[in-house]
């Protein structure tokens, strides 16, 4: 293509970009109407919602898997994992955050400490304007403590820093369970975040308590995406409703939906193909996906994938994918790595939305619920 | 959003007009500016402060030096730094004297390891070499599938004789490949290694055995452009362990800044050779260092916004609205029609307008710019027949009511429309008389934002003229119309200037591009 003639595109594209630009504004400043600030923030589902949805979790459905392969294994129970995870974490993180703690608890603490505690602070992806906010506050909180500052002290003030940031008391229930019908849940998220994966891990985990699960292979972009998801179905015995490869993923989802509400399934899990949040067209198709289960279900979740290693453009990706879907949770994975996953910190003070899943493992059993104090003290892991 | 490292510093010096020379204090303030911006795009910790000292005596240097800008000599400045650090020896694939060439492809889960092995495959291919694929991830649920897609799509060879998923011996499946390549002729050899964690010594172990076993000639580590402050962590150990050659970036076409490739590059010292910018098997091309130095300092970036408008916009259908312009012809609805879903395609419009450079006072603006009004605009004109689109004039009271009802909005909104675009119709046609850029005419109202305001990156003078013209904009409303032919005349004006960036096949602008201080790409795109 002739350089000249992009520029020439560009040229009129920018032009009719700034006379459309122009008329939102004017008309925005002009006619007085209520300026719409883009779409509402995805917060935090009404918690009234949630429990309306939600049935007392513990109502193990008799007819759990049975249309069994044969050699369908039995996932751990959901109960020991916590433990086992935890053990695991602190040693993938080091040591409970001593490192910075040692710092804090010097006599005096000089320009040099500081620099410290926010390269910690830096160091795990927690972006620049949360670490400042949190240098800040222990700041504040030490100099009003003044001279009786011992080291419990600052212990504490910085775990209270860091908490608050997390906000332990934040809903993290994950809907599984739906009144006379089945949950329905969707992984959403860029590429190669281990969405797939984390589909398969999660319908484990549900199967592990008992539920009877269908996942829906909506991925129908990627090489081998519907096998990989067959693969995890057919270990735990959980139907797979897929589609041709470079089919509709709506089309799948709603299949895989209605083949749900056939089989009287608990939970319909549907995972979606990795897309960066910069290709509106992919979102859209995202946001049709969601749109069509929508015509025979409501959709519970929409859990967005974090890679743990992702740095700053992670908020970026989460308000995109919270604009287009809704994003009602995140799933933060390969936690097990040395990774911090910081940037959740800001994710979460941005859109409210909180992780409520971690992937810690390449073990088919490594998906754990969120713990907020135990990720606190893994970030300040030195 | 953040606010640029330009716009900051330009922030910082607003201050400062009056003093004539910096003092160290201030150059810190800049430095600060500085470190900011480049943790915000992820660079890792030491690498930023490896830098900052770097830059910061530089900028010493030069404020002594009493420079007529000091923001902009000290962009340039930490510019310059980021290429030297980011460019250094790129190089092609190294092919060995004796084929097969092996080629290793390691790093993270999810990094692209797979994609990537399907590109390259192509890219070889197409300079005329057999690749091979080598299945050696047998970790992950059917990727030996998934590759063997890959090497269907780009038409070469596999070689996977395991199955997968847990099955099989990687070291085994390599050192076979390297004896099934010799005996099918295959002169390249891609190996393609499961994820891992650098933590995970099991696995580096067996990644270092995969690598004995291949006796590769080139060994890629593929990093993620969207990794965090872990880059640094990641690649030291891979390095440490495994070690590598080069390194590859992937998924660029997305927003990340990717300060990731400044940290690895830094700590490692080994080049970037590609870099790996969509989801289709040709989306894959050799690194740009001065396009990422702009882009992990996120400079409003002409290159991107023209690599984006070139993937969006219809090599015909702009080559026909070129020619109209050209001749002064009217251009029709329908044609705007066109040009705004190929606009859409973009991404959203706050974004777009931002990557213009010298845009930053207009960020409020942008913000409030609502893609959906795109839709608006859109319904509107779906809403009219074929012949109102072509003439806009035949719009009488009673059609405009219809379209208003069709198109859910009230005639005020429609008669806005069709004011805005008469105006844009003459501005158009003004462009395809003036300008006095022969061959390309149409292009004379472009530099005016575009050029107009890389001006004012590069030099000092035509910053208050451009900035004044388009900052009164959004203030007053009436200002508004005249505001964007003003930008155009300036342009114009200038046109011996920077602004002559777009007139290409002018005679003119050969001289202007040398002094100006393009990027490589740019002046061969104009060349």
């Amino acid at each position: 293509m002739d350089s000249s003639l992009v520029y020439a595109g560009i040229a009129v594209a920018v032009i009719l970009v700034l006379v459309i630009a122009a008329v939102a504004v004017r008309r925005r400043g002009g006619s007085g109407r209520p300026v719409e600030s883009g779409p509402a923030p995805a917060g935090v589902v009404a918690a009234a919602d949630l429990t309306e949805l939600l049935e007392p979790t513990e109502s193990p459905s008799p007819t759990a898997p049975q249309m069994g392969l044969l050699e369908v294994e039995v996932p751990d129970p959901a109960a020991g994992r916590l433990h086992r995870l935890r053990a695991r974490l602190a040693r993938s993180n080091n040591a409970i955050g001593h490192g910075l703690f040692a710092l804090l608890s010097r006599d005096s603490i000089d320009a040099a400490t500081w620099d410290e505690i926010e390269e910690t602070l830096l160091l795990a992806d927690l972006g620049v304007g949360p670490t400042n906010e949190i240098i800040e506050r222990l700041r504040t909180t030490l100099k009003v403590e003044g001279g009786s500052r011992s080291p419990d002290d600052v212990r504490e003030a910085l775990r209270a820093a860091l908490l608050s940031l997390v906000d332990p008391n934040l809903d993290r229930e994950l809907i599984t369970l739906a009144a006379g019908r089945p949950a329905v849940l969707m992984i959403v998220g860029v590429n190669g975040t281990g969405k797939t994966t984390t589909t398969g891990k999660l319908a484990r985990l549900l199967v592990a308590e008992g539920r009877s699960v269908v996942l829906g292979a909506a991925d129908t972009f990627r090489a081998a995406a519907a096998d990989q998801l067959q693969t995890w179905g057919d270990r735990v015995g959980a139907t797979v409703v897929r589609g041709p490869e470079s089919g509709d993923p709506a089309a799948v989802a709603f299949d895989a939906v209605s083949a749900g509400v056939r089989s009287g399934a608990d939970t319909v899990v549907i995972d979606t193909a990795g897309r960066l949040h910069t290709k509106a067209g992919l979102m859209d198709e995202l946001d049709k996906v969601k749109r069509v289960i929508e015509k025979q279900s409501a959709v519970d979740e929409v859990l967005l994938v974090l890679d743990a290693t992702t740095g700053q453009n992670g908020l970026v990706q989460a308000r995109v994918f919270a604009e287009s879907v809704n994003v009602t949770g995140i799933v933060l994975t390969k936690l097990d790595g040395t990774a911090r996953g910081g940037i959740v910190i800001a994710v979460q003070r941005e859109l409210g939305v909180p992780v409520k899943l971690v992937g810690l493992g390449e073990g088919p059993d490594d998906l754990a619920p969120f713990d907020p104090v135990e990720f606190v003290d893994a970030l300040v892991a030195n | 959003m953040f606010a640029n490292l330009s716009d900051r510093l330009a922030g910082t010096f607003k201050g400062l007009r009056g003093k004539g020379r910096l003092s160290e204090a201030d150059v810190d303030a800049t430095v600060l500016d500085i470190r900011t911006a480049l943790l915000e795009a992820d660079v890792a910790v030491p690498v930023v402060r490896a830098f900052t000292a770097v830059v910061k005596e530089r900028a010493l240097a030069a404020a002594a030096s009493g420079a007529l800008n000091p923001a902009q000599q000290i962009v340039k400045i930490v510019h310059e730094e980021l290429v030297t650090i980011l460019g250094g020896e790129a190089r092609p694939i190294r092919l060995a004297k004796q084929p097969p060439t092996v080629i290793v492809l390691a790093g993270l889960q999810g990094a692209g390891k797979t994609t990537l092995a399907g590109k390259l495959a192509l890219q070889l291919k197409g300079q005329g070499h057999a690749p091979l694929l080598v299945a050696a991830d047998l970790q992950r649920p059917n990727a030996v599938d998934q590759l063997r897609v890959m090497a269907e799509r780009a038409g070469v060879a596999i070689f996977a004789p395991e199955p997968g998923n847990g099955v099989g011996d990687p070291v085994r499946v390599t050192r076979d490949a390297r004896a099934f390549a010799v005996q099918k002729q295959h002169d390249v050899v891609i190996v393609d290694t499961a994820g891992r964690l650098a933590i995970d010594a099991e696995l580096m172990q067996q990644l270092r055995e995969v690598k004995a076993a291949a006796e590769p000639d080139e060994t890629l580590f593929v990093v993620d452009a969207m990794i965090g402050q872990d880059a640094v962590r990641t690649a030291e150990e891979f390095m440490q362990a495994v070690g590598f050659d080069g390194i590859v970036l992937t998924k660029l076409d997305g927003d990340a800044r990717g300060g990731a490739a400044l940290s690895v590059k830094g700590v490692t010292g080994k080049p970037i050779l590609f870099a790996s910018v969509g989801e289709k098997l040709t989306d894959f091309e050799v690194f740009h260092p001065d396009r990422m130095a702009s882009r992990i300092l996120d400079m409003g970036d002409m290159l991107t916004l023209i690599e984006q408008a070139e993937r969006a916009f219809d090599a015909e259908q702009t080559e026909r609205m070129a020619k109209k312009v050209a001749k002064g012809e009217d251009f029709t609805l329908d044609e705007f029609l066109e040009q705004m879903q190929a606009v859409k395609k973009m991404g959203s419009l706050g974004k777009i307008l931002g990557m213009l450079p010298g845009m930053g006072d207009m960020k409020a603006q942008l913000d409030q710019v609502d893609d959906k009004d795109l839709d608006r605009v859109a319904a509107i004109i779906q809403s009219m027949t074929p012949g109102e689109r072509k003439d806009p004039k035949i719009l009488n009271g009673s059609r405009r009511l219809r379209i208003a009802k069709g198109a859910g909005t009230t005639v005020t909104e429609v008669n806005g429309l069709i004011d805005r675009f008469a105006q844009a119709q003459k501005m158009m046609k003004q462009m395809g008389r003036g300008g006095g850029m022969p061959g390309m005419p149409g292009m004379g109202g472009m530099p005016g934002m575009g050029g107009g305001s890389k001006k004012s990156k590069g030099k000092s003078q035509g910053q208050g003229k451009s900035k004044k013209g388009r900052s009164g904009n959004p203030a007053k409303r009436a200002d508004q119309e005249a505001g964007l032919p003003e930008a155009a005349s300036a342009s114009a004006s200038a046109a011996s200037g920077p602004g002559s960036m777009l007139g290409i096949g002018g005679p003119g602008p050969a001289e202007d591009l040398t002094t100006l201080e393009l990027p490589d790409e740019l002046k061969r795109l104009l060349g």
